[in-house]
């Protein structure tokens, strides 16, 4: 524990230390408010005409405010996993540090959990800002608190398995550039692959929308609990740490 | 303290190092010689447990770096080629991280910190990033991060590089202090750095263990059966042929660059026995047969020519 922990805390000085950190959490936010801000003003022309219209109902803040904005982070999220994860094992592999995790008396895991761990903070860092943005619906309006929990419980939980993927692209490569672009890659793809389900067969049309990790994402947008995609991101996060125990492993056997 | 048996590394097809079989005992300080690219560097690993061999055992402290590399892990401290520093990090960071690392009490990382720091005397510059020392200071850096939580055993690859002659000096001395309760594993290309440190050296060269004595019996062993310079005019064939037959006489081979000077002078390399001297043989038997003894020379091998001579093949044409 001592030992994760150790890493844990050194990778995180490291990002904090480097410009990465700062870079990717501000402009993650910018993104972000942006879209917030659009939103938000789509919103109350909404409201607005509504009102004008007599309409006794006032609009659903959850529904046309909330939902949307979550589904934007989820996506904008995509581009910003390579940046968080492509330092993690390839610049230890660049700068000849991991012979020096490799010959500590530390385990493969205590090292793979530590540099999890770390990315994920940051990935939590980064995303937890936006729910000052919620604070402020909340300020001015009444939205209901559920859907957003539920909403951020699939954001911890999507941002957990694709910042494992990205750790295990990152332990393939000792060039940042190339894990990043493809960590990217596969980010995309386990993204579009939803959009295939539609034209593929009925089996492979199911098995596509399954591996689409943003599909997953949308039964948390709404509001709607559903334990089969909690196991959808927990297993895609243990098997992403499986593979990336192998990776770096087989890397001793390799080098 | 170490035991190495049968070590052979692969990398695909290429036999990085083969068989090599070796024991280092406690206390005693090894020095690893051999040329760029000989399995130095792939033979340290393997002791270290960063990569396992394809072949054969190392064990360290009695435990087995294959089935038990935690254990060992924690008995040696390890100085990689390029000192695997964080360049982002302040010095005293960096060294409170490996201590922590290395499973240094939390109370006592102070501390220890502060031993290895004044031991490398880079107290001065504990506060300094990594990334703006010089390399006599990255050298000595990494150095310090191997000694921490005083390990028994210490591999040390090149641990002189990038330092001036002052530090080269000050590192040898520590090397040395370290002889009594640690065993040490030195990897090195400059000679004199083995006779003046390491009890006993290994020479290798393209995986295979070519050598293993003290520099002392080395030297003395390679002196004793020093080279002598001919130059004969006569018939090749027929020199040769009386050459060979004087006892203690080991090998005669026609010296390429001096050969076929003038049509029947050549010159020749004598190589003899531990101890025996033959110059007084080897100018009767030339001058009682009638050939001209032009020139005759011996040559004592330095450690530097040992090297040269147990790890260069001979180019015969």
């Amino acid at each position: 524990m001592r030992n994760i922990l150790s890493i844990f805390k050194r990778d995180l000085k490291g990002y904090f230390n480097s410009p990465i950190a700062y870079v990717v959490i501000g402009l993650f936010l910018i993104v972000t408010g942006i879209f917030f801000y659009l939103l938000l003003a789509s919103f109350l022309q909404y409201s607005y005409a509504a009102m004008m219209q007599r309409q006794g109902v006032p609009l659903n803040v959850n529904l046309m405010m909330i939902r949307p904005f979550l589904l934007n982070m989820s996506v904008i999220i995509l581009f910003m996993i390579p940046v968080i994860t492509m330092r993690s094992f390839s610049e230890e592999k660049k700068n000849g540090t991991i012979e020096l995790l490799l010959t500590a008396p530390l385990t493969n895991w205590q090292i793979i959990i530590g540099k999890f761990l770390a990315t994920y903070l940051l990935y939590l860092v980064m995303t937890g800002i936006t729910v000052l943005f919620m604070v402020l619906l909340f300020i001015w309006g009444n939205p209901e608190l559920v859907p957003i929990l539920i909403g951020y419980l699939g954001i911890l939980l999507m941002g957990a398995a694709l910042i494992a993927a990205g750790n295990f692209i990152s332990s393939l490569t000792e060039n940042q550039i190339v894990a990043a672009v493809g960590t990217f890659g596969l980010t995309m793809v386990l993204w579009i692959i939803g959009f295939a389900s539609d034209f593929a067969g009925k089996i492979a049309g199911a098995i596509l929308e399954y591996l689409s990790i943003v599909a997953h994402f949308e039964d948390f947008s709404k509001g709607v609990f559903d334990t089969s995609h909690i196991v959808f991101y927990l297993s895609m996060t243990f098997f992403m740490l499986f593979l990336t125990y192998q990776s770096v492993e087989s890397s001793k056997w390799r080098a | 303290m170490i035991e190495v048996q049968g070590l052979t590394k692969y990398y695909g097809n290429v036999r990085a190092v083969d068989d090599i079989s070796f024991t280092v005992e406690k206390g005693e300080i090894l020095g690893f010689l051999g040329p760029n690219a000989a399995g130095k560097t792939t033979t340290m690993r393997i002791i270290t447990g960063y990569m396992p061999a394809s072949a054969g055992s190392v064990r360290v402290a009695g435990f087995d770096v294959f089935t038990n590399d935690l254990e060992v892990k924690k008995r040696i401290g390890y100085l990689p080629e390029n000192p695997p520093l964080y360049m982002d990090m302040q010095v005293i960071e960096y060294l409170r991280f490996v201590a922590a690392i290395k499973g240094v009490n939390r109370k006592s990382i102070e501390s220890e910190v502060k031993r290895v720091a004044d031991k490398l005397s880079i107290s001065s510059v504990l506060f300094k990033r990594i990334g703006t020392l010089s390399k006599g200071y990255k050298q000595r850096v990494g150095f310090a991060q191997a000694i921490l939580n005083d390990p028994p055993v210490f591999l040390l690859d090149e641990p002189t590089i990038g330092l001036d002659p002052k530090q080269i000096i000050e590192v040898r001395e520590l090397i040395k202090s370290f002889s009594h309760d640690h065993t040490v594993i030195l990897s090195t290309h400059i000679l004199p750095e083995v006779s003046m440190t390491c009890n006993r050296v290994i020479i290798i060269n393209e995986g295979k263990l070519v050598a293993v004595d003290t520099p002392e019996n080395l030297t003395a062993r390679l002196k004793g059966s020093e080279s002598i310079h001919l130059e004969v005019e006569g018939p090749v064939d027929d020199i040769m042929n009386t050459l060979k037959q004087i006892p203690s006489v080991t090998a005669v081979s026609v010296a390429p660059a001096r050969a076929a000077k003038k049509a029947n002078i050549s010159g020749y390399i004598i190589e003899t026995d531990f101890g025996s001297d033959v110059r007084k043989d080897l100018s009767h038997s030339i001058v009682t047969k009638g050939w001209g003894l032009l020139e005759m020379k011996t040559e004592s091998l330095s450690l530097e020519d040992i090297f040269l001579k147990l790890t260069t093949k001979e180019e015969v044409n």
